[in-house]
């Protein structure tokens, strides 16, 4: 709406200078520090760096696609990867479970101080994983743990949680689930409460039982809800890291190593570098499939 | 590293008021990081002017060209005096004939034990050849209940299978350090006595953080063995109470077919390329390689000086916990001297594990553990034959 | 068939309800216990003298209260330096993380510009990148900046986020256009605007922003442990996992640094919750 007084609405070359203005350091960095690395990945996992090539890059050789190959040829990598999706996708439903069932009993009309319990179970969520995952470290001992503890009250033995090959991946799919479940309850919260009253009124005059409620009205409702939880657990729990680096270094009998550890370790420790940009491509392979599997599964649901 | 970090502020105000103008500042890391974080500190070229580095690092610093040759500093130095080192030590800080590193303090493994449980089960010493070593094991155990053990060897170290692999007279790789040799029968036979020891309840299958308290264990009698380092013999000193400190005792190791080998471990202090300080620098590895200096270090960390003249003194020779220490260190040898070490001794327990467990067999373990270290290898199998083809 | 009072009727749905309230209550509690109790053993393991925590059977509550552990903390192993650190670079990411993606956020959601939209999606798929991809990469061009082991080599990678500057945009897509054109008609240049007009529009989602970003830098792990090396300069998640790996021996010792690496960033969630929590809520409302 132009008018001919003092001023006038700015023509769009000006809205653009304006807006690089603001979008300048944003991009910048994101461009800089993100998007160019992830590109640069692809171009060092074709490439033999290592020790010797920081020292003298003469040292390096491009490979092609030989990190890749060698890659599939390991079998630490393809455990690293049956251990990362054991705990995404045994560790994932887990932890929505638990979150949807603490959502629906803090969103139950018989229920007060909801706040506080939310509060509650908010907390573990809010705490420094390395500082919570040192202080399991120590309730799972085999001995001296409380768990172990409780358990023999109820006759059940002595599990060497840390120590047994097939008992490490449980243990710290325990702790996550105990960790991350009060996040995806807050977002299945304002999920439940963006459900109309009506449409419970009507079942309850319907005759139907709770049971048939939630299973008919509540779950098709938090749909969209429950995919978009689903696949941003699985995307966070892909990137498996600090909980084996602490508590097990990838152990025992590599049950724990993860693929980010598994990248840590020969990128960081022992300085393969070209190989480790190719796992960490990997891990981006199998990231981006996911998801797209969910959308695509929810799309078909819908 | 680990104490010595702690205990080197101490030292550093003496040398300071001797040297007035150089001012130290000292950093600690926990020894599991200290191997990435003075590699990242090397990437980011954030090094120190000196680091202890753990001998068996020094190759791999020097195939970084990030270690300042000494010998001819060495040469013009009346403190440093090689002919006073043990040459097994000093050795280990020589790569192609160059030294890269002074031994400041060693290192290497022998037995710890209980000497009341030994003599119950009817030794008054620690047996000296294996097939008896693992006899006053089985005695020991049959007086032990579930969860008590004779010997106890954490399955994430690499020590022990590797010493008794040296024992064994094996090489650990060969050809000139670009192949594996862990299938070889030197090392096979090594290994199965190894995995013996946990497949019969002498040992527990237990990982080194798993162990909540070592010096309890001790204590209570849960073990009645360890192998394990000098600086144990304060830690047990401080942490065992009154009561046990006359039942306790160092012994070498027992080898094959009488006393046997260790590790020529250590730690050496080494000067780094890219220091802008190498002369003061230099002092300060002088001031710190000095007897009566490395005796003091010894008294206030229990880590074993590498000079063979500091021994004389009581305070070493007459300390019966030490003697062993001294015994066993005219019969050390280094690990191969290839900057990939670090990895393919973490790849030795990764495999030992899978046997251990018995998820795979005994040669399969080996032939894979070879198979992976091959692997490791390959770039400086490329490297050295490109220097062969003198392209250097 | 007898007649069934409605009073009747009442009755047994009244009792049927509080039955189900007390079973309601009860998960709850059970469910808070659990959530506590690790928190809670950390606390009293951390007040326990020393070798207590590897009691047989294991206890609870110390027999005997000791700060000694978080003496040594501050004094002999230096964790107010960390602490510090960790202080340091989560302000410094926080404020200004706050500034760039506001402007960004705003930028996207009212500014009209060229190619605005195609833009914003082609930034919203690095949503899926993880961040790991990035990690080689970039430590080996901070090294070429001389960055590496520094507290810039820190900040800077998290000055920038994608999710930040979603947040900000979906929030501020509601302010008026009217508002805004009407300013512009007047005069006011994009700054202005920005500064008078936006911000104290957008202040509950830039206190979420803020909070968040708080927590997520002082609890970040691995990039830290990556670019440290001087120990000086380790933030606090990095020194205690040094910690842990150098006393594995001392538990009371350890738990005492979970303490105090845990209590700030509680404390800061607890009096800010409500924008927290409504920013995570607010994250989820998406198309």
């Amino acid at each position: 709406m132009a008018t001919a007084t003092a001023g006038r609405l700015r023509i769009p070359s000006e809205a653009n200078t304006a807006a690089w203005f603001f979008l300048a350091p944003a991009l910048a960095l994101i461009g800089i520090f993100f998007f160019l690395p992830v590109a640069a990945a692809m171009l060092l996992s074709l490439t033999d760096f290592d020790l010797y090539g920081i020292a003298n890059p003469g040292n390096t050789r491009f490979v092609g696609f030989e990190n890749y190959s060698r890659l599939l040829r390991t079998p630490d990598f393809w455990l690293a990867l049956r251990n990362t999706f054991y705990f995404a996708f045994v560790g994932g439903p887990l932890t929505i479970a638990v979150s949807l069932g603490a959502a629906l009993l803090l969103s139950s009309k018989l229920v007060r101080f909801k706040g506080v319990f939310r509060t509650i179970y908010f907390t573990p969520f809010v705490t420094t994983l390395v500082a919570v995952a040192i202080v399991w470290r120590y309730l799972y001992h085999s001995r001296y743990g409380f768990f172990n503890y409780a358990l023999s009250y109820f006759g059940v033995g002595p599990i060497d949680w840390l120590g047994d090959p097939h008992w490490a991946m449980p243990a710290i799919i325990l702790m996550a689930v105990w960790k991350s479940f009060g996040y995806n309850m807050l977002i299945f919260i304002a999920g439940l409460q963006a459900i109309p009253e009506e449409l419970y009124d009507a079942a309850a005059i319907d005759g139907a039982s709770p049971f048939r409620r939630f299973w008919s009205i509540t779950l098709p409702m938090l749909s969209p809800t429950l995919v978009f939880v689903t696949v941003i657990t699985m995307i966070g729990y892909f990137q498996l890291f600090a909980e084996p680096y602490v508590m097990t270094q990838g152990g025992p009998l590599r049950s724990t190593t993860s693929v980010v550890l598994l990248m840590y370790e020969e990128g960081f420790r022992w300085w393969r570098m070209g190989y480790a940009a190719a796992i960490a491509f990997v891990l981006f392979i199998v990231i981006l499939l996911a998801t797209l599997v969910q959308f695509r599964l929810q799309k078909e649901r819908a | 590293m680990g104490r010595e970090g702690e205990v080197v502020s101490e030292l550093i105000p003496a040398f300071e008021r001797q040297n007035p103008g150089i001012r130290v500042q000292v950093q600690q890391i926990p020894w599991s990081a200290a191997h990435e974080k003075l590699l990242t500190a090397y990437v980011g070229e954030a090094t120190p002017d000196i680091a202890m580095l753990g001998n068996t690092w020094v190759p791999e610093f020097v195939a970084l060209d990030a270690l300042e040759p000494l010998d001819a500093r060495v040469a013009r130095s009346s403190d440093v005096v090689r002919s006073d080192y043990f040459p097994g030590i000093w050795s280990t800080n020589v790569v192609e004939g160059i030294t890269y590193a002074v031994p400041w303090y060693v290192d290497t493994r022998v037995l710890f034990y209980r000497t009341d449980l030994l003599a119950k089960a009817g030794y008054d010493r620690m047996p000296s050849t294996w097939a008896e070593w693992r006899t006053a094991m089985v005695r020991l155990k049959s007086g032990m209940s579930a969860r008590q053990y004779p010997l106890l060897i954490p399955i994430t170290e690499w020590p022990p299978p590797v010493i008794l692999g040296l024992q064994a007279g094996s090489t650990l790789l060969r050809d000139n350090g670009t192949y594996g040799a862990f299938s070889q029968p030197q090392f096979k036979k090594a290994f199965d006595f190894y995995i013996g020891l946990y497949r019969d309840g002498l040992a527990p299958a237990l990982s080194g953080s798993e162990i909540s308290n070592l010096y309890q264990e001790f204590e209570r009698g849960n073990i009645a063995m360890y192998i394990s380092g000098p600086w144990q013999i304060g830690e047990f000193t401080n942490r065992l109470p009154k009561s046990l400190q006359d039942k306790w005792m160092t012994a070498p190791l027992p080898g094959i077919d009488g006393p046997g080998v260790s590790l020529a471990g250590g730690a050496s202090l080494s000067l780094f390329r890219r220091s802008t300080n190498k002369e003061q620098a230099w002092k300060l590895m002088e001031y710190l390689s000095r007897p009566e200096i490395q005796l003091q270090f010894y008294k206030l960390t229990g880590d074993l000086p590498a000079r063979r003249s500091t021994w004389r003194d009581s305070s070493l020779a007459g300390n019966r916990h030490t003697r062993a220490f001294r015994e066993q260190l005219d019969r050390v040898v280094p690990t191969p001297l290839v900057p990939e070490w670090e990895q393919i001794a973490t790849k030795v327990f990764e495999h030992g594990e899978q046997a251990i467990r018995g998820r795979k067999s005994v040669e399969k373990a080996l032939a894979a553990l070879d198979s992976d270290v091959d692997g490791i290898l390959k770039k400086r199998r490329w490297l050295m034959e490109k220097q062969k083809a003198g392209s250097r | 068939m007898t007649a069934i009072t409605s009073g009747e009727r009442a009755n047994s749905a009244g009792r049927r309800d509080r039955f189900i309230r007390a079973l309601l209550y009860a998960l709850l509690v059970i469910g808070a216990i659990m959530a506590l109790l690790p928190m809670a053993w950390m606390v009293s393991a951390s007040l326990m003298p020393a070798g207590e925590a590897s009691s047989f059977p294991p206890r609870f509550f110390p027999t005997r209260v000791t700060f000694s552990h978080y003496v040594d903390l501050f004094t002999r192993l230096n964790l107010g330096r960390y602490l510090l650190n960790s202080a340091f670079v989560a302000f410094v990411v926080t404020l200004s993380s706050l500034v760039i993606n506001s402007m960004a956020g705003y930028a996207f959601a009212k500014l009209r510009f060229r190619g605005r939209d195609r833009l914003f999606r082609a930034l919203s798929t690095g949503l899926v990148l993880p961040v790991q991809v990035a990690m080689l990469p970039l430590f080996l061009l901070l090294k070429n900046l001389g960055m590496i082991n520094t507290y810039w080599g820190v900040i800077i990678p998290g000055l920038a986020s994608i999710f930040g500057i979603f947040l900000v945009r979906q929030y501020a897509l509601a302010i008026p256009d009217e508002m805004l054109d009407a300013a512009r008609v007047d005069g006011a240049s994009e700054f202005r605007i920005f500064r008078s007009i936006v911000v104290p529009g957008i202040v509950p989602i830039l206190a979420t922003l803020a909070i968040w970003t708080f927590l997520a830098t002082w609890n970040d792990f691995m990039w830290p442990l990556i670019v440290l090396s001087d120990e000086s300069r380790y933030t606090l998640p990095v020194a205690l996992a040094n910690l842990a790996g150098e006393h594995v021996q001392d538990t009371e010792l350890m738990m005492a640094g979970s303490v105090i690496t845990v209590v700030p960033v509680m404390l800061v969630f607890l009096f800010l919750q409500r924008y927290y929590i409504q920013g995570v809520m607010a994250g989820s409302v998406k198309g």
